[in-house]
């Protein structure tokens, strides 16, 4: 109980509401340097993943990436591209940077494995209908492969982009923003009203993260495979994701 | 840039945190597996439990670790409790979702025989549908193992007392970016989920070999 109210406390107090190290501006660092490392993860991985999936070249070498990839302690990584982001920004280089490095890194395999895999579990037959309608390569791709496959495709996005502020949160042990200050602060005063009341925050926007990419899946879902009598879920479940952070 | 007289000075406290890492990520596998099984029997047998066990291990594991260790600190203290509690609950929504897929996994036609030849349900399960269900329980516990090397690496937020290697990376840190320290914690926490990985990747092969047979045809097709 005590718990309890000490975190509607903190969560209720004014002063939290306010200034560089209030809730408004900590929820909008995390925000933004997870929309900027998801922005680029999806730069990386998903034309790679789209390109091997209708190709069926490289799978077994993304494949690999990725398993490699999802392999690799979050906190590992932010150490070891210190020294060299530290050469970027001598500043910037020990906190936030190499906690993006980290965020891309980890958000990469999901994206990569999903668009890859759902593009080549699209059926052949319509991939080779549209062939024999004269589509070319790259008509095949945007106009029936990517459409069937969106759902799949966006499941990946949806795993990374909860990595992602999961791993935006661990960058406060290194002195970056985000809501992860005020776990690392509320440790570091005891105050556990702080540091209750950053798990809700934390928690809350990794849930909202996860509902919001859900309904976008839910809607990506194609109404032509959505007629009654065929399945509403994708027959191969996608890969489990991993949880590195 | 690494600083060696440091590395040779501290190989027994590398050595100690290593050990330290593999003990606190294999008890939480070892107790996750305990807890999946028992909750992938019983949404095996009640199928209507199914979808709110993998629900409300899902909702678990979107919780960013960091913040579910902070939470338990202010429950259980700077123990080992706290360290191992959200390392258990992340292996659940991998292992219970691996082992209910094995299972339901094994053919019908296999099931029928089994109850033909007189097994009890007992006998079914642990003869019959539990070897067929392995392969995918391994591939489970792969990831499962995979993941929590990765988190013990943050349980030294909770306290220096058990970091593992993470312990290196945070001390190091604190102490102005000493990159050695840093880099002794890093790569061999890398190197112990990387060597995990391919650890179990050699079990999958062993117990599946069928498989492998099964690639070298296509190969050899190609």
């Amino acid at each position: 109980m005590n718990l309890v109210t000490e975190t509607a406390a903190w969560l209720t107090n004014p002063a939290q509401w306010a200034g560089q190290g209030g809730i408004p501006n900590r929820l909008l660092e995390h925000i933004l340097i997870s929309s900027i490392s998801l922005a680029i993860a999806l730069l990386l991985a998903l034309p790679a993943g789209l390109a091997i999936g209708h190709t069926g070249r490289g799978a077994a070498v993304a494949a690999g990436i990725a398993n490699l990839g999802r392999s690799l302690p979050s906190l590992a990584v932010i150490a070891i591209a210190i020294p060299v982001t530290v050469l970027v920004d001598p500043v910037l280089g020990g906190t936030v940077l190499p906690t993006l490095v980290a965020m891309v890194v980890l958000a990469v395999p999901p994206i990569l494995v999903n668009a890859y895999t759902g593009i080549a579990e699209v059926d052949r037959d319509l991939v080779e209908a549209g062939r024999a309608m004269g589509m070319r390569e790259r008509q095949i791709l945007a106009g029936i492969e990517l459409p069937v496959a969106l759902p799949v495709v966006l499941g990946g996005v949806r795993s990374a982009a909860v990595q992602i502020v999961a791993t935006a949160t661990l960058g406060a042990i290194f002195g970056s923003g985000g809501l992860g200050r005020f776990l690392v602060d509320g440790i570091a005063q005891n105050d556990d009203g702080q540091v209750w009341g950053g798990v809700v925050l934390v928690a809350g926007l990794a849930i909202a993260t996860e509902v919001a990419v859900g309904v976008l899946e839910r809607l990506a879902r194609s109404p032509g495979l959505r007629s009654p009598g065929t399945r509403d879920v994708p027959e191969t479940a996608p890969p489990a994701p991993l949880r590195g952070v | 840039m690494i600083d060696w007289s440091w590395l040779g000075g501290h190989l027994d406290a590398i050595a100690f945190r290593t050990w330290q890492h593999v003990y606190l990520a294999g008890l939480g596998v070892a107790i996750g597996f305990a807890i999946s099984f028992v909750l992938a029997l019983v949404a095996t047998r009640y199928r209507i439990l199914y979808p709110p066990i993998s629900a409300l291990a899902g909702f678990l594991f979107t919780i960013p670790s960091l913040a579910l260790f902070a939470a338990l600190i202010s429950i259980t203290g700077f123990s080992v409790v706290t360290a191992e509690v959200p390392l258990v609950m992340y292996t659940l929504v991998i292992l219970i979702r691996n082992i209910v897929a094995g299972l339901d996994g094994v053919p019908a036609d296999v099931v029928e025989a089994a109850d033909g030849m007189g097994h009890s349900r007992r006998q079914r399960l642990w003869r019959v549908e539990l070897p067929l269900a392995l392969p995918l329980i391994v591939a489970g516990l792969r990831l499962a193992t995979v993941s929590t090397i990765g988190l013990v690496t943050i349980t030294g937020t909770i306290s220096d007392a058990f970091g593992g290697l993470g312990y290196f990376i945070l001390d190091g840190y604190h102490r102005g970016n000493f990159l050695t320290e840093m880099y002794a914690g890093a790569v061999p926490s890398i190197l112990l989920a990387l060597g995990a990985d391919f650890l179990f990747v050699r079990l999958q092969r062993r117990i599946t070999p069928w498989t492998r047979a099964r690639a070298g045809e296509v190969g050899a097709a190609a």
